[in-house]
């Protein structure tokens, strides 16, 4: 079980040189004539307006959140996925609970327009 | 134990070379130093294959997409196949300037590349290749590759962020949005099988359908294909990099090796879902005589792999693009809840089944739950379209109502 993990952290480690080799061998080989007009901002051939950096649609960061409470449901069921071959079947009825009320939920946030794209 | 070559031959064939490399240097070396060269050679061999393989997979990728257009593709380089047309590509990206907007946040900018290629080759640590033979075989192994599939995210708001571009950052924010909400699907479809085999293990997975999964839960499998297209960006729902709406979306910025990087984790991340999709549902390396052969299951193994892989290419080359309130609606008011009810579905009917029953009978009864189950979605979805359309046919009625009272009244 050790080794399986000392595995992937030598993966992780060794993982780096794939992308990092081809970009220290671009980096020697490329040419570099950089001047401001080459630099600007790519759109469309105009001088870009305003900032970036700005506040977003509200709607994206919705999503987001009731992503967390879907991943974090998932976080618990996987171990319980895991265990299903011991599971007696009252305690199935215990995870038919458990999703039963996120799906409540989900009709919750469907119902209060959490879903809807303006 | 020394070294012969026959018997490294031999240990290839039956892909057990990391035994037999352990025998013959046992005695010579510590064997925590055995360990970590026999690790190396595994990671640089999965690796360097990956890497040489991304080639070929966007030269498959653009003939079969010539293909479905009635064009022929690349012809000229290397062949009358273009067999080094993509190798010519690869070259040609390195030569290239390196350029980075004045405005851009440089430390994301840069970084964002590296990590998303990382990522994509971390996952194939606990890909089964074949019978025995796995990178690490944890005891957690899919929900490892969820862990690491989510880190590209992270990378993909690096890019649009740090390049300081509209488009780029309407691209990321679209992205994660997209990856976000069909990670859902995705992870839920996937809690099906691994309750099926009752382990995280991908080697425990693949052993233990007798019966491919494919046959025993299609609704699962429908399900997590659907959603492993939106998470690797793929037609139907490539609306993170849409050319034409918002030029190319996160990488628009980058040019030469960065933006060959972000090519190359795509095309091994859509290697990987293949690769993924045959472990969980395709039965992995399984096939007539893969157990006695290991070399057999790891041609099994590939074979599934590319087919699922030129599925993915023929979808794409055939549904049109999804608008995004659309791409989200499908996810969180279709598939989110039926995965939720096929789960619950699932979870009961198989402990309700007495676990002695034949496996045939236990995959049949399975499999009319899903095909039930499947029916009744689509029936839900065409009366809710039925009752749309009729609303926006009663509105046109009364319009046209309207409109010729008005033209009576200029009359």
């Amino acid at each position: 079980m050790l080794s399986d993990w000392q595995f992937i952290a030598l993966f992780a480690v060794i993982a780096i040189i794939f992308p990092g080799a081809p970009l220290m061998m671009a980096s020697l080989i490329n040419p570099k004539k950089p001047n401001p007009i080459k630099q600007q901002t790519y759109e469309c051939g105009m001088e870009t307006v305003g900032d970036t950096w700005i506040q977003f649609k509200v709607q994206y960061y919705i999503f987001a959140l009731i992503f967390v409470v879907f991943d974090l449901e998932a976080v618990f069921l996987f171990p319980i996925a895991s265990a299903f071959d011991q599971l007696t079947l009252f305690a199935i009825f215990e995870v038919v609970l458990f999703v039963v009320i996120l799906l409540v939920a989900l009709g919750y946030a469907w119902r209060r327009g959490a879903l809807e794209w303006f | 134990m020394s070294f012969n070559i026959i018997d490294f031959l031999e240990s290839v064939l039956t892909l057990s070379i990391a035994d037999y490399l352990r025998d013959v240097w046992a005695g010579d070396m510590p064997n925590w130093l055995i360990e970590v060269i026999i690790d190396v050679v595994g990671i640089l061999i999965v690796s360097t294959f990956l890497l040489i393989l991304t080639l070929y997979l966007v030269l498959i990728l653009r003939k079969v997409l010539a293909r479905v257009q009635d064009r022929i593709g690349p012809n000229r380089v290397g062949g009358r196949y273009g067999l080094l047309q993509t190798v010519a590509d690869a070259i040609k990206l390195i030569t290239k300037e390196d350029l980075i907007p004045s405005g851009a946040d440089k430390l994301a900018f840069n970084l964002a590349p590296i990590i998303t290629v990382i990522a994509a080759l971390l996952m194939w640590a606990v890909i089964p290749f074949a019978p025995g033979l796995t990178g690490a075989d944890i005891n957690v192994g899919v929900f490892y590759v969820l862990a690491i599939s989510s880190v590209s995210v992270v990378a993909l708001l690096m890019a649009g962020w740090g390049s300081n571009n509209k488009y780029a950052l309407l691209g990321a924010f679209r992205a994660v949005a997209q990856l976000v909400s069909y990670e859902v699907p995705m992870i839920m479809a996937l809690i099906i099988p691994i309750l099926l085999a009752s382990s995280m293990s991908t080697q425990t997975i693949v052993e233990s359908q007798s019966v491919w999964y494919i046959v025993v839960v299609p609704l699962s499998a429908l399900i997590f294909i659907i959603s492993a297209m939106a998470e690797l960006g793929q037609t139907p729902f490539d609306l993170l990099e849409a050319e034409s709406e918002i030029v190319a979306g996160y990488h628009i910025e980058y040019s030469g090796m960065k933006f060959a990087l972000f090519f190359l984790a795509e095309f091994i991340n859509a290697f990987f879902m293949s690769a993924l999709f045959t472990t969980m549902y395709l039965g992995g390396w399984r096939g007539p005589g893969a157990a006695a052969y290991p070399l057999l299951g790891l041609i099994y193994f590939m074979i599934k792999t590319f087919l699922v892989y030129l599925f993915l290419i023929w979808v794409r080359g055939t549904l049109p693009r999804v608008r995004i309130d659309q791409l989200l609606y499908f996810n969180w008011k279709f598939l989110v809840p039926l995965v939720l009810t096929l789960i619950l579905v699932v979870a009961v009917v198989a402990k309700l089944i007495p676990p002695d029953a034949n496996e045939w009978l236990q995959a049949g009864i399975l499999l009319v739950v899903n095909i039930l189950l499947a029916v009744t979605a689509l029936e839900f979805v065409r009366r809710y379209a039925r009752s749309r359309r009729q609303a926006v046919e009663d509105d046109a009625e009364s319009l046209g109502g309207a409109a010729s009272a008005l033209s009576g009244a200029a009359d």
